[in-house]
């Protein structure tokens, strides 16, 4: 199986066998190039995203990994100015196409933000939100139900579902959050660092709740915390920013450096991979 | 360490703490300004004109005799006006309103169209009466219709429904229109579903303005044909009409007692009827503000 077209520009060989071995992609990622008017932000990234697996992206402030996961459901379409290069495959087809409707892509990918945004409505609208907009209607309370204690938020809620989700705690929120996601049954769930406004015990429940969730689902997920990528993830994909004023080119992100989560942290191939995980960055 | 004993105390020199006290009175003295005025106002219409309210008064029709005069026509005319410029004015306001903010590409013509509402909200009324007298009384052929004066009232108060609305859409977070796109709402199901029940109260907000000026507006309905006489109550939109500031100014140019007294009476029905709208305003975004928080 010749998933790697086009390689990483650092792709650790035992990376080729863990994609012969056991995995699906369920993104290939080719030549990817974002940028903001005619400012780039990332810039030629080429990686697979595996089916079942927590895929961790680090890497420094502004090094695009938010413009990055934002290709996956594309969001950047959003984003005045935005403008998505390079092709990124999602079960074997292009997102990018003509004819692809990105609403239909963002019903099947999900999404957490860094920021809880819970909609001013009830709790229990919340998560009705994306099935009521998906017409998945049917046996309503349950699903809400389902998505409720997949998202290990049901005990704390269900005697006050009908309340306002504004009077949650934040970390009850971001849970919130997910459970809206879980609850249309997404493919893929893109979480951009679901965990800087928490504290370590709302913390630890998300990245339990990642584990549990990893049987059904295949998550990418962005974060800043180095223990968390090495606690929950299975892959890490390490960014950087390349190029500055005295290169002559304006800086963007590039991606280092992509391997197995052990790999990564432990003997990582790249030297800018090595002082970021130690902390000798920059 | 004298200085630590002294650093509690009042630093500031009683030139500062003066001219602190002047301006804390200032301050009160404006509020009080227009408070003050608005309870002479009151208290003045109130004395002279609150015996004057009777069923007759109420029911009656205009004439030459004091006596025998009321406000009914007015009074009907108003209710009319203020039915029809809302029917035509919300939707309308709160439509191109979420069309400027949520759908229209920001370019050029947009950013043209944004100032010239913005210009329309501070053109003088009259001006709007011209404009209802040239285009609707006899450019359409409307006459000194109910419908004339509606819809010269509606363009008065259009801008500043789509500027306020426009505020009420633009203070919902960003993140609840990404929010629900990203569980696959369409642009218009964000709007919809999030973005608009949040901006309710800021829209009526923006809408009681609206229409509390134009229920006072007694100078464009003048120009744009509204009656001080009339011997029937409207019962279709191309009646003639009158409407309750216009009959007030009518009654108070008159140099008799007795009628100035009945201008009273009639400003005070107006207020009553400003006050019940407002009201009915307020009850509904209260409704929706606690629905949505
Ligand atoms: N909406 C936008 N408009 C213009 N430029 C943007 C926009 N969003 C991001 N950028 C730019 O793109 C680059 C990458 O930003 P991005 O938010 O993807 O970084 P990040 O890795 O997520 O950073 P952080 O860790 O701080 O969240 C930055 O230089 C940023 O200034
Ligand atoms: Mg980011």
């Amino acid at each position: 199986m010749n998933v790697m077209t086009q390689r990483p520009n650092v792709l650790a060989p035992d990376l080729e066998d863990l994609v012969n071995e056991h995995e699906t992609s369920v993104f290939e990622v080719r030549d990817l190039t974002a940028s903001y008017g005619a400012t780039p932000a990332i810039e030629n990234v080429s990686l697979d995203i595996f089916d079942k697996k927590i895929t961790a992206v680090i890497g420094p402030s502004g090094c695009g990994k938010s413009t990055f996961i934002r290709c996956f459901n594309r969001m950047n379409d959003l984003v005045a100015g935005a403008h998505v290069g390079g092709k990124i495959f999602y079960r074997g087809e292009d997102l990018y196409a003509e004819d692809v409707d990105a609403v239909e892509v963002r019903r099947r990918i999900g999404m957490v933000f860094q920021q809880p945004n819970p909609f001013p409505k009830s709790i229990y609208d919340n998560v009705a939100f994306g099935l009521r907009v998906n017409r998945m209607t049917d046996h309503l309370d349950d699903r809400v139900e389902k998505a409720l204690q997949d998202a290990a938020l049901w005990d704390e809620v269900k005697r006050k579902i009908k309340d306002p989700a504004s009077a949650l705690s934040g970390g009850q929120q971001q849970r919130l959050c997910i459970a809206r996601a879980l609850a249309t049954n997404p493919d893929v769930l893109l979480m951009d660092e679901p965990c800087s406004a928490l504290d370590p015990i709302a913390t630890t429940k998300i990245e339990d709740l990642m584990h549990e969730l990893k049987a059904d689902y295949t998550i990418v997920i962005v974060t800043h915390n180095m223990q968390q990528a090495a606690r929950v993830s299975d892959l890490t994909a390490f960014f950087s920013v390349e190029g500055s004023a005295e290169t002559d080119r304006s800086p963007r992100g590039v991606l280092v450096e992509y391997d197995t989560t052990e790999q990564i942290f432990t003997a990582p191939n790249d030297r800018r991979t090595e002082d970021y995980i130690t902390g000798r960055f920059g | 360490m004298a200085t630590v004993a002294t650093s509690l105390r009042r630093h500031s020199n009683v030139r500062e703490q003066l001219s602190e006290r002047v301006v804390a009175v200032f301050l009160v003295g404006a509020t009080l300004v227009g408070l003050l005025a608005l309870v002479v106002l009151l208290v003045t219409v109130a004395r002279s004109g609150a015996g004057q309210i009777d069923v007759p008064f109420l029911r009656n029709f205009a004439s030459r005799i004091p006596e025998r005069a009321g406000i009914w026509p007015p009074l009907v005319g108003t209710l009319w006006l203020m039915g029809l410029v809302t029917l035509f004015s919300f939707p309308v306001g709160v439509g191109a309103a979420i069309y400027l903010e949520e759908f229209a590409p920001k370019n050029r013509i947009t950013s043209v169209i944004e100032t010239n509402i913005a210009n329309l909200a501070a053109v003088p009324s009259i001006i709007y009466g011209l404009l209802g007298l040239a285009v609707f009384y006899r450019a359409l052929e409307m006459g000194r219709s109910l419908l004339t004066g509606a819809l010269t009232l509606t363009l008065l108060v259009l801008p500043v429904i789509i500027i306020s609305s426009r505020e009420a859409l633009r203070a919902v977070p960003r993140s609840h229109r990404l929010g629900a796109m990203a569980l696959g709402a369409t642009k218009l199901e964000a709007v919809y579903k999030t973005v608009l029940p949040s901006a309710v109260p800021g829209i009526m907000t923006g809408t009681i303005l609206g229409l509390s000026r134009a229920i006072g507006e007694t100078a464009p309905l003048l120009v744009a044909g509204a009656a001080a006489f009339v011997a029937f109550t409207p019962d279709n939109l191309l009646d003639a009409y009158s409407a309750l500031p216009v009959q007030i100014f009518d009654w108070v140019r008159r140099p008799q007692p007795e009628f100035q007294a009945l201008a009273a009476a009639a400003i005070l029905v107006l207020l009553g009827v400003l006050l019940t709208m407002n009201s009915i305003a307020i009850l509904i975004r209260n409704r929706y503000d606690r629905k949505t928080r």
